[in-house]
């Protein structure tokens, strides 16, 4: 676990990047923590997705997997895939600042 | 974390319910990982990416003593057909695909698919006959060329 400094406020982040106190995080935090995962421009769809997961996640307690977010998100497992290249769920629950889904589908 | 697995290239080679779904569930799991991942179906395996028979994929309810029931139970005409349809529902709930959808679903992650050209020969089987998400019929030394600088694993 660390503190680290984005968008000019503290967060708690674990040994993985995610965020630990999901209540920390804010939307002017999208694009600093995006560019932490390699995504130097935020297009629509990335937005579409960060939102969507971040709903899903105060809806539910959980993020969702990549076949639910390719079902439900409005954006494609094909895209989502070209969008975070390294893992769609993983990386959007990162930026979205909540913990990182669990489940093997 | 230099020592990460950076790609894996996964090798399906049993064309029953259980043989079929550890490998998809590691391709994908690795994609959504970040990994890269490539699948190669060889001998009955290639039932999995077999149009007209990758939807009806059974359970192996002979020779299969993990389902702790008799052998010659398990043999009767339709038990198979039944434990496949309990399987598949049980799955369901868990939010696991069926094994057409799963593996168009794996296509779209990016991981590659490929078909053993030795399993395809031997079978009378061409191109055509498998969905078109398969990329190539490939020889096991291009596997090999494919699995380069990755980890190989046999299911």
């Amino acid at each position: 676990m660390s503190t680290t400094t984005i968008a000019n406020s503290d967060v708690e982040l674990n040994e993985e990047g995610f965020f630990v106190h999901p209540e920390q995080w804010t939307e002017d935090m999208v694009p600093e923590l995006a560019r932490r995962e390699g995504i130097d421009e935020l297009t629509d769809a990335h937005w579409q997705v960060i939102r969507f997961m971040r709903s899903e996640y105060l809806a539910k307690g959980m993020g969702p997997t990549v076949r639910i977010l390719g079902k439900t998100s409005g954006v494609s497992i094909k895209e989502l895939y070209q969008l975070f290249s390294k893992g769609p769920a993983k990386t959007a629950a990162k930026i979205a600042g909540i913990p990182k889904p669990r489940g093997c589908i | 974390m230099s020592d990460a697995i950076k790609k894996v290239s996964i090798i399906i080679s049993k064309g029953s319910l259980e043989g079929i779904y550890p490998g998809l569930i590691m391709a994908n799991g690795a994609r959504a990982e970040g990994i890269e991942a490539n699948l190669f179906f060889t001998f009955f395996g290639l039932d999995a990416i077999h149009k007209a028979r990758n939807e009806h994929i059974k359970l192996a309810t002979v020779g299969n003593p993990g389902l702790h029931f008799a052998t010659m139970a398990g043999g009767l005409p339709g038990v198979s057909t039944v434990m496949t349809y309990y399987m598949n529902h049980k799955m369901e709930k868990l939010d696991i695909p069926p094994i057409p959808e799963f593996i168009e679903m794996i296509a779209d992650t990016g991981a590659g698919l490929y078909g053993c050209k030795a399993s395809v020969d031997l079978f009378g089987l061409e191109k055509n006959d498998f969905i078109d998400q398969v990329q190539d019929i490939i020889t096991v030394g291009e596997f090999y060329e494919k699995a380069a600088g990755g980890q190989i694993i046999f299911t």
